[in-house]
């Protein structure tokens, strides 16, 4: 066999790696990125879409903000214009988090109704566009 | 000032399309004076486009709040320093930005190119025009940063406090001279391509070129992490975000192309290849530039919807299409000079860092993609995060960590067995070693472990190249030894500073590595309270809250919270966090309140304490302390590797004598092996 065969059988191997790697990585980590109407449509089509990691991407309720400082948990509601659900977050919210901004609430919907947040992330205001970076 | 700005932007616009076509033409008609003119044009357009970058300075400096964009990236107490970033802190101001660099660039290009290359620099003229002139089409027809307001508010609205950090003054136009230096190189491709000059000779042409992207992509992403890590307050520096991920595709392909480009220059193959990583690269930070300003990806980052991403896809979509169809047309040239001759070869090692490489980039796009990919191909929006990333990512570098090492081993054509063994006996050993200290020492979590042990191997391998370098001047020329390793780097730049980037990949790895034993707690706290978190090294720190106090700064009021921290029990410092809340002149609340970090580094792990706020005004405060392994090794190895690329960068190498005797003891060093 030349060697370029072996290269060949060497790059398909790499290849293969590298599709493997990503198929069982979207597999396993891939997550639902849903506004709250999707979510709710999809928890009537099936009653057993609870306790799922997912992330919902929604616009803050205002004036449903409320914070307990001193056991660090966050309370706020989220909607996209139709469904609303509240969000149980315990942690630090980021410095961008307010009353009415857009969020991409991460977490897992529960049977009672509320999702319980592993992570907010808050959109920046709008003057941050042309900053190739933020968090 | 306005009507200056505007009037550059148009005769930038009329040149740089008056440019592309004499370009272009100049060169396949092969006209003298329409490569002239086009030649000119660069010129023109670059004095047009820097007077224009001048007129929004200017506005932007004498707080000319009835333009736009001053009222809405300035206020009156902004410090100067932010004023003057102000330039590239919007969208519209960056374009301008990206179009005054390139064609700078583009100048720079044509006068410094050796003559040896003037074939191809019409075309080189006509590309970096067109581009440019793009640029300015989107300014005049839907970003205007001379857009003036109907009305002059009293004050601007100030510049996100987030920005207002010195690493978001660095980190922006490093990035984008990343990005648009990427252009010269392509422009050198497709001239190569349109003028069927396909030998070594434009690759010769864009070395360093390709090289100065490479660093600045480098050093703009080093700053971003930075930044991300002193100012955004999460406790990290690199979050897989999908902008982040734009920057890093580029960087990506560049790399694969400066180690392919050997193979060609030495055997005369992966023609096709390089030239498809050239046009990759440059199409990735054009990808990446409409990613960032279209909000087609959902990212943290809000980027507004506006006509300019439309703009970005349709440019795309042209350039893609046209070089595709360019670079098929012109294949039949581009067949390899030489055939692989065994697997076990310096260009064997090569391929395979370039099919990592691209399959790193690959997964990184394919990641950010996404959330697009899978609407279209299931319906539903899924996305992947981090641990996808991570997944994927971590064994492919991995994987690249140890061809850093293998591949300078491994000779060239052909490695023979007593040669493998001479070259790998003490690196593999020293990897071991590294490896059992470690195993000792307690750690038991594999993907650390595997790149501390390659970081050991490779630093043997580099360790090795330059001893046996030295030694042999040593012997031959008499040098002592320190005086012999500097020569021998002043005289190799390329081989040596390639060892030193190396080294600065090595330190990085590690680096990376440590970031998996992060460990971090969350606390509520009375003042005189503490809390305490156990170090991945077994130390206990205590975390005293010692009160807060409050007040005004230029533009601001602080909140500031002082930490006293202690070590098994003795004290090590002091550490202060902020909540700022910045303020416009006339005192009102401007943005969110925003938080500075806490940081005390070591050179085995930071501490990095974040105030979250206070509990309903009282002096109760609620902390996040995280203590980051071997963060402050991430900047060191950045530091190590900007030298290597600088090293390598450096102009001259001696007189044509000495490169010539230089070459003689290169192969008498490979013949040595």
């Amino acid at each position: 066999m030349n060697a370029g065969a072996k290269f060949a059988i060497g790059a398909l191997l790499i290849v293969g790696a590298v599709g493997y790697l990503m198929a069982s990585g979207v597999k396993q980590t891939g997550q639902f990125f849903l506004t709250p109407s999707e979510l709710s449509q999809r928890v009537a089509a099936d009653p057993s879409f609870y306790n799922l990691g997912m992330k919902v991407g929604a616009r803050v309720v205002p004036g449903t903000v409320a914070r307990d400082p001193a056991a660090q948990i966050l309370r706020f509601d989220i909607t996209d214009g139709s469904a609303r659900y509240p969000v149980v977050f315990h942690g630090l919210p980021p410095d961008t988090f307010t009353d009415s901004v857009e969020v991409v609430v991460e977490g897992r919907l529960q049977r009672d109704g509320v999702i319980y947040a592993t992570d907010v992330l808050a959109k920046c205001g709008s003057r941050y566009e042309a900053v190739p970076k933020a968090a | 000032m306005t009507v200056l700005g505007n009037l550059a932007l148009w005769v930038a616009f009329l040149v740089g399309i008056w440019g592309a076509l004499t370009g272009f033409a100049g060169g396949l008609l092969g006209r003298a004076d329409l490569q002239q003119s086009a030649r000119h044009a660069v010129f023109a357009m670059c004095a047009a486009l820097l007077t224009a970058v001048f007129a929004l300075e200017w506005a932007l400096f004498h707080h000319d709040f009835n333009v736009e964009y001053v009222a809405a990236y300035t206020s009156r107490n902004l410090p100067i320093f932010y004023t003057w970033s102000a330039l590239y802190a919007g969208q519209k101001g960056s374009l301008l930005f990206w179009a005054s660099v390139l064609s700078v660039f583009g100048a720079l290009a044509l006068t410094f190119t050796s003559r040896r290359h003037a074939p191809l620099l019409p075309y080189v003229a006509g590309v970096v025009c067109a581009v440019a002139a793009f640029f300015v089409t989107v300014m005049l027809f839907a970003a205007n940063p001379f857009e003036r307001l109907a009305y002059t508010p009293v004050d601007g609205s100030g510049m996100n406090p987030q920005l207002q950090n010195p690493g978001m003054v660095f980190h922006p136009p490093m990035l984008y001279l990343g990005y648009i230096s990427i252009t010269i190189p392509f422009a050198f491709a497709i001239a190569a391509l349109l003028s069927k000059k396909l030998d070594v000779d434009w690759l010769v042409a864009i070395r360093k070129w390709t090289l100065v992207s490479w660093l600045f992509l480098a050093i703009g992403l080093l700053i971003g992490m930075w930044w991300a890590y002193v100012e955004l307050g999460w406790g990290g520096y690199w979050a897989w975000d999908p902008v982040e991920n734009a920057a890093l595709l580029p960087w990506l392909v560049m790399t694969a192309f400066l180690h392919s480009v050997m193979v060609q220059e030495k055997r005369g193959m992966l023609k096709k290849w390089n030239l498809a990583l050239v046009i990759g690269a440059w199409l990735l930070s054009i990808f990446g530039t409409f990613l960032t300003r279209s909000g087609v990806i959902a990212s943290v980052h809000s980027f507004t919807q506006s006509p300019v991403g439309y703009f970005f896809l349709g440019f795309l979509l042209l350039a893609a299409g046209s070089t595709i169809v360019l670079y098929v047309i012109r294949l039949p040239l581009l067949e390899a000079e030489a055939t692989l001759e065994s697997m076990v070869s310096r260009e064997a090692s090569f391929l395979f860092n370039n099919l990592l490489f691209i399959g790193l980039a690959f997964s990184v796009l394919w990641g950010t993609l996404y959330p697009i990919l899978s609407e279209w191909l299931q319906g539903t929006k899924v996305t992947v995060g981090p641990p996808f990333f991570n997944l994927v990512n971590i064994p492919l570098g991995l994987a690249l960590l140890a061809l850093t090492g293998i591949g300078p081993l491994i000779a060239w054509r052909r490695a023979s067995i007593p040669n493998l063994q001479r070259q790998f006996a003490v690196p593999a050993v020293t990897g071991l070693f590294v490896l059992l200290i470690m195993l000792v020492a307690g750690m038991r979590e594999m993907g650390p472990l595997v790149a501390i042990g390659l970081g050991g191997f490779v630093t043997a391998t580099v360790i090795q190249e330059f001893g046996r370098g030295a030694r042999a001047r040593h012997r031959q020329y008499g040098e002592p030894l320190v005086l012999a390793v500097l020569r021998l780097v002043g005289r190799n730049r390329r081989r040596y500073g390639g060892y030193i980037v190396h080294m600065g990949i090595v330190l990085l790895f590690v680096a990376f590595a440590g970031m998996a034993f992060k460990t971090e707690t969350q606390a509520t706290l009375r003042p005189g309270e503490s809390a305490t978190l156990r170090s991945p090294y077994g130390y206990v720190y205590t975390f005293t809250h010692l009160g807060i106090s409050q007040y005004d700064a230029l533009n601001r009021r602080v909140t500031a919270a002082l930490v006293d921290v202690s070590r098994d029990g003795k004290p090590v410092g002091r550490l202060k966090t902020e909540k700022r809340q910045h303020v416009d002149a006339l005192g009102r609340n401007t943005f969110e309140a925003s938080t500075e970090v806490g940081i005390r580094s070591g050179l085995r792990e930071d501490l990095y304490v974040v105030l979250g706020g206070l509990v309903n005004g009282t002096e109760q405060a609620v902390y996040r302390f995280t203590i980051n392994p071997l963060v402050w090794w991430v900047w060191f190895g950045g530091y190590v590797l900007v030298a290597g690329g600088l090293i390598v960068l450096w102009p001259g190498g001696g007189s044509p004598a000495v490169r010539r005797t230089q070459a003689g003891y290169a192969v008498k060093l490979e013949a040595q092996r």
